[in-house]
């Protein structure tokens, strides 16, 4: 009887795994519990629902031995809609049209200093551990948005894989750290808080901004794309210099 | 959310990634498209009421749209192991540092060319 209704489980088991449905139900599902303990906790840093909710679902993939591939054919679905959202960053900008002209000159200084203190920090830190030169060279473009860091690792002779899970780590304790380490400093002023936690943290980063204050998402989203483009460019016309 | 504005989305986004391709800009798609609706907005002189519910749909939800692509942390898990002490200090190390930098360097560049934040975009303590 027992082993009836065991086989009876495991053949359903086996259909749902195969099916998109579970992997897709299963990450809202996880992403819920966290969104619930990040707005119980006062949207405190530490509660970050990716953090928590990529936490709860590589336990699960260990636990069920299901490959990412399988999870990826259900979560791709959720995947997708980051397109359509990167276009819709596209509004907040608008909306701080005035504010971001004012403030033109000091992000553009701001920009091309960061771009190179995120990389540069990365690499040396890295490099006084021992990393091996694959790490460092999959690091330097970590704190722009995957694609774009995908491109770039490949260019200075990285790994891509590697990148794409740096650049996600990246993007988490960023949104973890930065309230902390403004709040250490007293910088009061949104927009330069936003434009730091989208140059350090792209998508992720900008998540949080845009809970936190109009003005640091607009900044955020702006910082994100700038610092894409800077360290596209910077980046390898550095490493052809130096090496 | 309006299906016209998310068809619209979408459009600038298709948009973009052919524009990305043909003229090998070296930026993703999505961003281009962003770009795009940007001008757009810009020709257009405001925000029509449909596009901003529509924008703050998926904005409000965007820290989901990252999940699927951080479970895959789990393809490297070895390697991340392997050296996790100079992984995770760089990572952190980084990102405070990163963090800090930028946003001094704008709010001092700030004061020097005296343009403080207006009202709303300082944060109260």
């Amino acid at each position: 009887m027992d082993t009836a209704v065991d086989t009876e489980l495991y053949r359903i088991w086996v259909y749902l795994a195969q099916q998109p449905l579970l992997a897709l139900t299963v990450t809202l599902l996880a992403y819920q519990a966290g969104q619930w303990v990040y707005r119980r906790t006062n949207l405190h840093p530490l509660a970050n629902p990716v953090l928590w909710a990529v936490i709860m679902l590589v336990g699960l993939l260990k636990l069920t031995g299901c490959s990412y591939a399988q999870y990826f054919e259900g979560a791709k679905f959720v995947h997708f809609l980051l397109g359509p959202a990167t276009v819709a960053l596209a509004v907040p900008l608008y909306n701080n049209l005035k504010e971001m002209r004012r403030a033109a000159l000091p992000m553009g200084v701001a920009l091309v200093v960061g771009s190179l203190t995120a990389s540069a920090s990365a690499v040396g830190t890295a490099w006084v551990l021992g990393a091996t030169r694959d790490t460092l060279a999959s690091l330097a473009p970590k704190s722009v948005t995957t694609p774009i860091a995908m491109g770039i690792a490949e260019q200075i002779g990285g790994l891509p894989s590697l990148t794409a899970v740096l650049v996600i780590l990246t993007g988490i304790i960023g949104a973890v750290v930065t309230t902390y380490t403004l709040d250490a400093l007293r910088i009061r002023d949104w927009r330069a808080r936003g434009f730091a936690t989208g140059l350090a943290a792209h998508g992720i980063g900008t998540a949080r901004a845009l809970q936190l204050n109009d003005a640091a998402g607009a900044f955020s989203s702006l910082a994100m794309g700038l610092n894409g483009l800077a360290t596209a460019i910077l980046l390898p016309l550095l490493i052809r210099l130096i090496f | 959310m309006t299906l016209g504005f998310v068809t619209l989305l979408l459009v600038c986004q298709l948009i973009g990634e052919t524009l990305a391709r043909l003229l090998n800009l070296g930026l993703p798609g999505p961003v281009i498209g962003m770009l795009v609706l940007f001008t757009g907005l810009l020709i257009r002189g405001h925000v029509p009421e449909g596009l901003r519910a529509t924008a703050n749909g998926f904005l409000n939800n965007l820290s989901l749209l990252f999940v699927p692509a951080g479970v895959g942390v789990v393809t490297h898990l070895s390697l991340v192991a392997d050296e996790w002490l100079a992984i995770t200090s760089a990572l952190v190390v980084s990102a405070v540092v990163t963090i800090a930098v930028t946003a001094l360097v704008m709010v001092w560049l700030s004061r020097l060319t005296g343009n403080a934040p207006g009202p709303e975009a300082r944060k109260e303590d």
